[in-house]
């Protein structure tokens, strides 16, 4: 494989060490001067001192034979730039963003960007995850398609206790697809029925998310 | 008719103005609020402070659903990301980014974003200024038909 990684921070840097020992192909393209050599100094000669957003420069990394592009910098709109760049000039057929701001990961997939890193929304989805709330935990988000998994709890007070789950109107473009009892995974056929304690699986479009709530967790808990 | 500028620079400020005398609600952001001393004291639009490539903050200052949106700031790339926020999830309806690398300028016209290109505009300007013969080179691309998702049927979801 032959990956270009635009961006030279932290990130970066060990992206192209751990590409280079797992026997890849990888140009690092840095726009600080002294970032750039500090790092060729260590990694060698795999390391370009010139500006990934600009398109003369990336075709003289390779672009147009890149398997991959990784658009690490910290700037959100850079990491736009070089994807679509080499997305409709250089046709690169895998490309990936770093996303500092969660609110751009919509923004960035809908403008063709393949996959999209969020450190922000992992770090995120882990403080969730510790802290016993009853809200809905987001547990990933699917790439392409624009949906996420979400975990509710059922807890006292939920209008989803004590009913099947064939008589939930889930909004559309959702469906629960398991649950957990007492720590056992479960299916949810028709006839199961909802207990308190229970956290229960969906999948589906983010903007069903204000009808899952309603329905699993119950209208007095804010979004 | 709305406006929505993001970047209060000379020539974000001079739209504003101008736009603003001809009646229109213009609302301009910039990340520094003494960038807004550009502003005459007889403009009547709203100036706020605030990143106006940040989704929240562009729907917070009600950015949605403007008759045009300019991306003027210092940099192309936030010009770039701002103004396909305008088109995509603002659903502006004409949009001009500034794009000082004629490259990108050209790149981004190609996808549906008119674009201008100061490095372009000021190059022809002096080349006629010395009656020399001149490369064409425009200085506002015009965009090739809709922006390349704006057309999808995702656009109005975003």
């Amino acid at each position: 494989m032959f990956v270009l990684v635009v961006g030279g921070g932290k990130v970066g840097y060990y992206l192209t060490k751990e590409l280079i020992q797992s026997g890849h192909e990888v140009v690092l393209m840095e726009k600080d001067r002294a970032r750039a050599d500090q790092i060729r100094d260590e990694i060698g000669s795999v390391v370009m001192h010139q500006d990934g957003c600009e398109g003369k420069y990336l075709r003289q990394a390779g672009a147009n034979r890149a398997d991959i592009v990784a658009a690490v910098t910290g700037d959100d709109e850079d990491n736009l730039v070089i994807c679509q760049m080499a997305k409709h000039h250089f046709d690169v057929p895998r490309t990936i963003a770093r996303v500092n701001n969660p609110k751009n990961e919509r923004l960035f997939r809908h403008l063709g960007v393949d996959e999209i890193i969020s450190p922000t929304r992992m770090i995120l989805g882990s403080i969730e995850q510790d802290i016993p709330v009853n809200e809905l935990l987001h547990l990933a988000a699917l790439g392409v398609g624009e949906l996420e998994i979400i975990e509710a709890h059922i807890q006292e007070g939920s209008p989803g206790i004590g009913r099947m789950a064939s008589t939930l109107t889930m909004p559309i473009g959702s469906s629960l697809f398991g649950l957990i009892r007492e720590g056992v995974p479960m299916r949810v056929g028709p006839d199961t029925v909802l207990a308190e304690g229970d956290k229960v699986i969906a999948i589906g479009h983010p903007d069903c998310e204000a009808d899952l709530r309603r329905q699993l967790i119950g209208e007095h808990v804010e979004a | 008719m709305k406006a929505v500028i993001v970047g209060c620079g000379r020539v974000g400020a001079g739209l504003a103005d101008a736009l603003d005398r001809a009646g229109w609600q213009v609302l301009i952001l910039d990340r520094l609020s003494a960038a807004f001393d550009r502003l005459p004291p007889t403009f009547k639009g709203t100036a706020l402070r605030g990143d106006g490539t940040d989704e929240d903050t562009l729907r917070r200052a009600g950015a949605e659903g403007a008759d045009l949106f300019l991306a003027l700031t210092e940099g192309d790339n936030r010009n770039i990301m701002a103004a396909q926020l305008g088109i995509e999830a603002l659903g502006a309806v004409k949009t001009v980014a500034k794009i000082n690398d004629p490259v990108r300028a050209e790149a981004y016209a190609h996808l549906g974003i008119a674009t201008l290109c100061r490095t372009n505009l000021m190059t022809t300007e002096v080349l006629g200024y010395l009656g020399q013969a001149q490369p064409q080179q425009p200085g506002i691309y015009v965009p090739e038909g809709h922006h390349t998702h704006a057309a999808g049927t995702t656009a109005a979801e975003a």
